[in-house]
Formats: structure tokens, sequence, C-alpha cells
């Protein structure tokens, strides 16, 4: 019988060129990996901290190279928690446009926001909004 | 003919459709997207009425920074009267492009083929 692998717990904080984050990404990967995850988990996992940490730099940080936007992770076989904060003024979410509204649709923005709720299970904006909380359950979009 | 660039790969077939393939298996970085983005502007730029086809059977991942670069490629390539067709999208990245309800705004194939019939 193979053992089941310990929890995993990691965080990192990234500048505005997010030195680090491939590497950072590689280590959950492997986690995730380890505690079974499926390769469209891994991808939606992945997709929605690179949304994050981009908003975080480009939105909140507004690419300071002063601030960071730091990332901290936990695994376990059932879950996947992802914070990331930044060092913003924070926004309200549910002033950003729709993007998938026609009159939108062929502006280049606010899909990021949109990707992390679709492939997340839940989403907390902290507020005063410089800080996102997500979990990803396996099995919830089944 | 075929010509390389660090980022893109280019062919140009006989029936003067841009084919383009993608040397990143993973498209986020901010960087690498700017680059693939100038790198397709000046093709399409050499075109006077470019049909371009994007083939991503290479590619494994994209951010939404992407999918945002993929529309201002839209828009150039449509401001020059052309036509833009992407190909060869894997089950994850399509379903980022249902997710924004970007399919419906672009031309997507199944293969390089199809991409290629009526074009």
């Amino acid at each position: 019988m193979t053992a089941t692998p310990p929890p995993f717990d990691s965080d990192a904080s990234f500048g505005p060129e997010a030195e680090g984050l491939a590497e950072f990404e590689a280590r959950l990967d492997q986690a995730l990996v380890e505690h079974g995850y499926a390769e469209s988990e891994l991808f939606a996992i992945r997709l929605a901290i690179e949304e994050a940490v981009a908003n975080g730099i480009n939105h909140g940080n507004r690419r300071d190279p002063g601030k960071l936007v730091r990332v901290t992770c936990s695994v376990d076989a059932d879950r996947v928690f992802i914070a990331v904060e930044d060092e913003g003024e924070g926004f309200d979410p549910g002033a950003v446009p729709d993007p998938t509204d026609e009159a939108n649709i062929e502006i280049p923005s606010g899909r990021g926001l949109m990707l992390m709720g679709a492939y997340m299970t839940e989403i907390r904006h902290v507020p005063p909004g410089n800080r996102v909380e997500m979990t990803f359950r396996r099995g919830a979009a089944d | 003919m075929s010509a390389g660039t660090a980022r893109i790969n280019i062919r140009h077939r006989d029936t003067g459709v841009l084919q383009i393939g993608f040397a990143e298996k993973r498209i986020s970085d901010a960087l690498v997207i700017q680059q693939i983005g100038d790198e397709i502007g000046k093709a399409v730029d050499a075109e006077p009425k470019p049909r371009v086809l994007l083939s991503f059977r290479n590619v494994d991942f994209l951010s939404s920074a992407a999918l945002s670069m993929l529309i201002g490629v839209n828009t150039r390539v449509k401001a020059k009267g052309g036509r833009l067709r992407l190909a060869e999208i894997k089950p994850d990245i399509y379903q980022m492009f249902k997710i924004t309800k970007l399919h419906s705004l672009f031309d997507i194939h199944e293969t390089v083929e199809d991409g290629l019939k009526g074009f």
C-alpha cells in the first residue's frame, strides 16, 4: 500500500518580473502529482496562481520594483488553498467589467479574474481587495 | 518558404496563408507574450491582406494575458481586411476560450488541415 504523502505547505514572494514563479509552480506541481491530482487539475491550479500573481504585480503593485506579491499555498489529498497578497491599495472586484459582455469581448482585459473564479471552487477577495484566497476542492467540479 | 524567429515559426504556404506555430509550450510570461505579439504583428504588417493560421499544437498552457495578445492580433489582422484562424488547441486551453466566450470571437478549427480549407 502506498503511503499518503504529507501535506505540502509553501510560500514565496515575487517582484515585478515574477522571478522564481516557474520554480515555485514546479515544486507545487510535484506536490500535486504526489497527492494524485490529475493533469487538468494541475492546469486549473497553475492558471489561478498565474492570474492572481499577474493581477497583484500589474494592478496591485503597479509593477513597483519595491513591492512584492506573496503567495501562500497548501496542498493535501482533498484540497488546495492558495492566498495571493500584494502591497497595493486593493480594488472592488464587483467593479470590474464583465469581459464576456458583447460590448467588452474585444477589450483585452478583465479575463484573469473570471478564469480564477471559473477554475477554483471558492474564491474570496479580502477587503480592501489586495488579498485573494482561493480553494480548489477535489471532485467539486464533477 | 520558412523563416525562424525566437518565439514563433512562420511558414508561408503557396496559397499565401501565413502558418504560424509557437516555440513555447507555456505562454504566460509577460515578456514572452510581448515578444510573440510583436513577432506576429511584424509578419501581419508585411502582408497586404493577411490570412493567418495560428497552430497551438505545441502549446500546453496559456494565461489571460496571452488571450489578450490574441485579441490584439485579431484586431490587427481585421484592420487590414485579413482573416485569422486558430487550430490545434488542446482541450484544457479550449476550455479557457469557452469560459471567456472567446470561442465565439475567434474562428477555431480542430486541425491545421481544416483551418486551411477555404481560407
